[in-house]
Formats: C-alpha cells, structure tokens, sequence
C-alpha cells in the first residue's frame, strides 16, 4: 500500500462508480449488455469483494462461503414471504442472520489454521447444503426450493392482487434494469467499506496476521477476534449478495450452497489477485462472462466466424475451437486459470502492474524488473 | 536497591528424561542490562521461552512486575510490557518497512484489539511520524520506507525487529542472540544499537554467544549451564570466574 494513493480514493471511488454504472453500456458491445448478466456480476462482484477481505487480507482459505450466500437468500426469500416485497428488510434481516451464521461457523473454524480451516468450512457447507436439502425442508422447501406462493402471509404489505407479487423498492420493481442498477448502487457501497477496511488500521493488521502470526501475538494482538471480525464482514458480504440473488429472481435453493459454488468465489478471487482491490472484480468478470457467453457459442457461431476463410482450413480450425466452447467452457476457465496461477500467481492484477512498470521504466530508465 | 521488572523463582522444566531448567533463579533490576550466557543447550531458549509464555514451567514462578506471569498468553504478556526480539527475524515479510513499524505502534496503543474501520492508516499521523523517526534512525530514509520488509538482508530484518520492539516502549526487552548469524561490521551496527537503547535506561534481558557483544554491553552477566546457573556478577567477576571458565569457556582466558 502506497500512501500517496489514499489521497486519491475519492477520484477512485468516483471511477469505479461509473464505470459499474455504465457497464449496461461497454458491454453491450461484447454481447454482455443484458440485465441478467449485469445483476450477476454486480452481485458476484459483491460476494468476492466480501470473500477477499477474509482470504485476501488474513490468508485464511474459506472453502465453505457458499452457505452464507445460501443462507442469505433463504433469509431473504423467507422475508418477501412473512413480511413485505420491499427489498431493504430482506437485505437487513439477511445480512444479520448470515453475519450471526459466520460467528457460530468462524469461532469454531478459525480454533485451526491453514489447510484444517479451509476442511471445516467446506464441512460446515456441505453440512448447511446437507440440511437445507433434505431435514430442513420446512424452512427450505427442499429439493424444489423456496418460492413465493399466493398465500404467504407478507404481513406489512396489502392485500394482495392477482397473481405473485414482484421485490419492490418502494414501488420500483427489481426486475431488469432498475434490478441491476439497485445491486449496483449496493455494489458500490460495498467497495466503498471494503476499500475502508483495507486502507484502515485493521486492514494492515488482518495483512499483518497473513505475513506473520506468530510475530503479531507477540506484538501484543489478540489474533482471535481479528480473524473473527474479517470472518463475519466476509460472511456479511456473502450473505448480502445471497439476498440480492434473492431480489433479482425470488426463490432459493439449496444447490446455491453446494461446494461448487464455494469454489468458484476462490477461483475468481485467485484469477483476478488476491488482495488486491480490484482483483476480485475482474476475476467475477471473466468467470461470469466464460460461463454465460462462451458457453453459448455453438459449432454453427463458429463457421460463421470463420467463413472467411477457405473450406477445409475453417472445418479444421472449428474442429479444435469447437471443445473450448459452449458446453466446453469449462476447459478454456480451466487452460485459462492454470496460465494465470503458472506466469502470474498475483492473478490478472499482477500482470497489469508489471504492464505498468515496463510502461514506467522505459519513461525513465530501463532497469530491470524484480517481483 | 531498586525495583525488580523480572523475578524468576525456583523454575524447572523437563523435556522427557532432560531436565533443560534446574532450580533456576534470577532477578532481574529495573534500569539493567543483564546477559544470560552459556553454552549450547544450556537452557538459555528455554529459560526466555518460560518468561514470555511460550512454555509453562513444571514448577517455580516467574513473576513480571510483581504480576504472576505463568499462563499467561503471549498477546497479554506483550501487553503488560514484556517484549522478546527473536532469534530468527520474526517480521512482517509482505508488508513495507514503515507499517513493520506501525504495527505494533498501534497494538501500544489500542491494545491487543480494535477495530477501526473509518480512519486511514495514511491518516494516523503521529504512529506515522514516530515510526519513520525510529526507521531513520537506523538509516533508512526516503522512498526505502515503503519498500516490502522481505526484500531486506537478514542483519537488517535483525535490527528492523529490533526495532518494532523499542517503538513500544518496553519495560523488559529480551533479546535472543541479536547477533547470531551476522558479519563481523552487520554486528558492530547492532552492537551500536544496543548501547544508543542503553543510554535510554531500558531493562533488558540478552542471550548471546559473541563475548565481544556480551561485554560491551552488559551489567549483569548471569551463566547458564546444563539447565542451572552457575554464576552471576559484573562482566569482571565473570571473567576472572574459574568456574565460568571451565565450564563454559573450556578453561580458555578471555
């Protein structure tokens, strides 16, 4: 951390804010422009973000955070089914209950470090997944989900009209746009906290636990209740994102928790750099974009794109492109995560610092580069 | 007589059959810099393990201040002013060299937590002052302050930790082997150091192998061996000690 930067964190929050809100915008060009995709990047945003203050700043691998997004929704859903379709006490009552989730999971996670840590969270998740699937099913409706139905209570709103009713900010409907532009806004408000943290004291210190624990015990730190603090804000995070889920589309499920979804937010985290602010981001970005766009191109999109050429090179090169994409997706994530942990273990982020130091270094003097 | 900061009474610790402390007492004066020598596997880690809460004696006491220490966590003894530089340089690798200062500058003064989301590090402008003060005192200046600790060579990581621990203010400061390891001109910067925090009336506890450190800096110089101490004086008595002599020094003169 440079502190001549922090000077700048209004000009960068200023930034970040519109390029989120113009996203609908630049990416429409790349096929990505539509609400769906746009509400899940802001909402994925917003689970790495939270997921990299624990894994990014303390260096604790949480394999098990897809249970607080779960939760969060369930939390939600549940409050659009008692209360009202008004989204801010859902996201309130989401937030609190996933923030009480992590104390109970983190005080007992976090009595072990490293690989032990990382085993009891994915434990706690599967356990979460486990329950909500099959003993939990009156709270979670089980395999088919929780849903709105006609004759929930929703005590605080109306009598209720024809037909399900749909989430609502004070009369604004949180489908499509007006959805995506309210996780947003939210989106901003979370990098905003977490951008707090990490300039903060308490952001060097988690930093600090990750470098050295040993030498912050006897620095005079309680680690304990750090690890707690950045567990539960993660968790928070998650459980924040949960219920935006929740907003956008109004059911929850129990497969939102399985282990898959733990390890996707380690793998955007990693692709994009761990630690780093924007890191996350980007790594939501690209995994996001792999699974909803490349996962549609089909073999005929692709003879298109390559008709220009002559007959039996555009078969050829459609036979190799053809696994990579559509349901082959998978493959180029995999080819592309194991480039970037290979020649860059900072993530995306460690490449374009070194792009901005050769930029700088030839301005200057060419010195070679170290990192 | 002037007041104890450490008093270690009667301690004992086993590892299986080795008794590695015998009946071991020590006193340590307020304002005094007391070196604790000895061969290898006499006991010295081992002793400086018991006070900082790394071990927990088999029997005696060891009391801080008059404050019972045994049991106590490491973050808590810190806490009451005891303060250990290690013997491998136990710093913050991927942090820069001024927040290796800040940190514990802050644990001085918010104690063993706080969580303070809402004021930037880049805004806490005396820990910033006084650790960048400290840092230039040792020489480094300008940019170099933010350069990552890791990077550093090892006598410097030795002298950085050195001084993490001074920036708060200690009431006890033990020193494993602040030289071990180190070139003959890396341990003379150390040696300068030591006595720079000499002057400052400091209590300090120094494990240490180089006699030519021991001597230069020393009041007390208590001798450790086989789990028991043997002697304790000034550095002359000890050096005309003949027991001293035979049993650590191998009958050589020093």
């Amino acid at each position: 951390m440079n502190f001549s930067e922090t000077r700048s964190d209004l000009t960068l929050m200023l930034i970040f804010s519109a390029v989120v809100l113009t996203m609908p915008l630049w990416l429409a060009p790349i096929g990505a422009g539509y609400p769906d995709l746009l509400q899940k990047f802001a909402i994925f945003g917003i689970f790495a973000i939270g997921y990299n203050i624990l894994f990014g700043l303390t260096g604790y691998l949480s394999f098990g955070h897809a249970a607080f997004l779960g939760i969060g929704s369930y939390t939600a859903v549940w409050s659009f089914k008692l209360l009202t379709m008004n989204v801010l006490p859902a996201i309130f009552f989401a937030i609190i209950m996933t923030g009480l989730f992590a104390a109970l999971i983190g005080f007992i996670s976090l009595r072990r470090s490293g690989i032990y840590f990382s085993i009891l969270t994915l434990a706690f998740a599967q356990m979460s997944y486990n329950l909500a699937y099959s003993v939990l099913t009156p709270i979670t409706n089980g395999e088919t989900g929780l849903q709105l139905t006609l004759q929930d209570a929703r005590i605080l709103d109306g009598p209720a009209g024809a037909g399900l009713p749909s989430t609502e900010l004070f009369g604004i409907s949180m489908s499509g746009y007006s959805g995506f532009y309210f996780c947003a806004v939210v989106l901003i408000i979370a990098f905003f906290f977490s951008l707090k943290i990490f300039r903060s004291p308490f952001g060097m210190k988690l930093q600090a636990i990750k470098s050295n624990q040993t030498r912050m015990k006897y620095t005079g730190y309680n680690t304990r209740p750090y690890l707690m603090t950045a567990f539960i804000i993660s968790g928070m995070y998650a459980g924040l994102a949960g219920a935006l889920m929740a907003v956008t589309d109004p059911l929850a499920g129990a497969e939102r928790m399985q282990w898959t979804a733990s390890g996707e937010v380690v793998l955007m985290t990693i692709l994009g750099g761990v630690g780093t602010l924007f890191g996350p981001l980007l790594g939501v970005g690209i995994i996001k974009y792999f699974e909803n766009i490349f996962s549609a191109i089909n073999e005929e999109a692709l003879h298109s794109f390559f008709s220009f050429l002559p007959g039996f090179l555009e078969n050829l090169l459609v036979a190799i492109t053809s696994p990579f994409v559509g349901e082959g997706w998978h493959l180029t994530l995999g080819v592309l995560f194991m480039v970037i942990v290979i020649f860059l273990p900072g993530g995306i982020m460690e490449g374009i610092d070194r792009i901005k130091k050769r930029y700088r270094n030839q301005g200057t003097k060419t010195t070679p580069e170290k990192e | 007589m002037s007041n104890l900061v450490l008093n270690i009474k009667g301690v004992n610790k086993t590892f299986g059959g080795l008794q590695a402390l015998n009946d071991v007492n020590l006193e340590i004066e307020e304002g005094k810099v007391h070196a604790i020598i000895g061969p290898n596997g006499a006991g010295k880690s081992t002793l400086l393990n018991c006070c900082i809460g790394r071990l927990i004696p088999d029997t005696g006491t060891v009391t801080f201040d008059g404050k019972n220490i045994i049991g106590k966590e490491a973050h808590e003894i810190n806490q009451m002013g005891m303060v250990r530089v290690f013997q491998t340089p136990e710093i913050f690798p991927d942090l820069s060299l001024l927040e290796n200062v800040m940190i514990p500058a802050f644990a001085k003064r918010d104690g063993s937590y706080n969580f303070s989301m809402f004021k930037a590090a880049s805004d806490e402008q005396e820990i910033i002052d006084e650790a960048e003060k400290m840092l230039n005192d040792l020489g480094i200046e300008g940019d170099h302050i933010h350069s990552n600790a890791g990077s550093m060579s090892r006598g410097d990581k030795r002298r950085l930790e050195l001084v993490m621990c001074l920036i708060q203010h200690p009431r006890l400061l033990l020193l494993d082997e602040p030289t071990a390891g180190m070139a003959r001109h890396d341990t003379n910067r150390t040696i300068e150091l030591l006595q720079k925090i000499k002057e400052s009336g400091m209590t300090k506890i120094i494990i240490e192998h180089d006699m030519h450190v021991v001597f230069s800096v020393a009041d007390t110089i208590s001798v450790l061996a086989q789990g028991a101490i043997i002697a304790s004086g000034t550095p002359d008595e000890i050096r005309g000690n003949p027991v001293v002599q035979e049993a650590y020094l191998g009958g050589a003169h020093l």
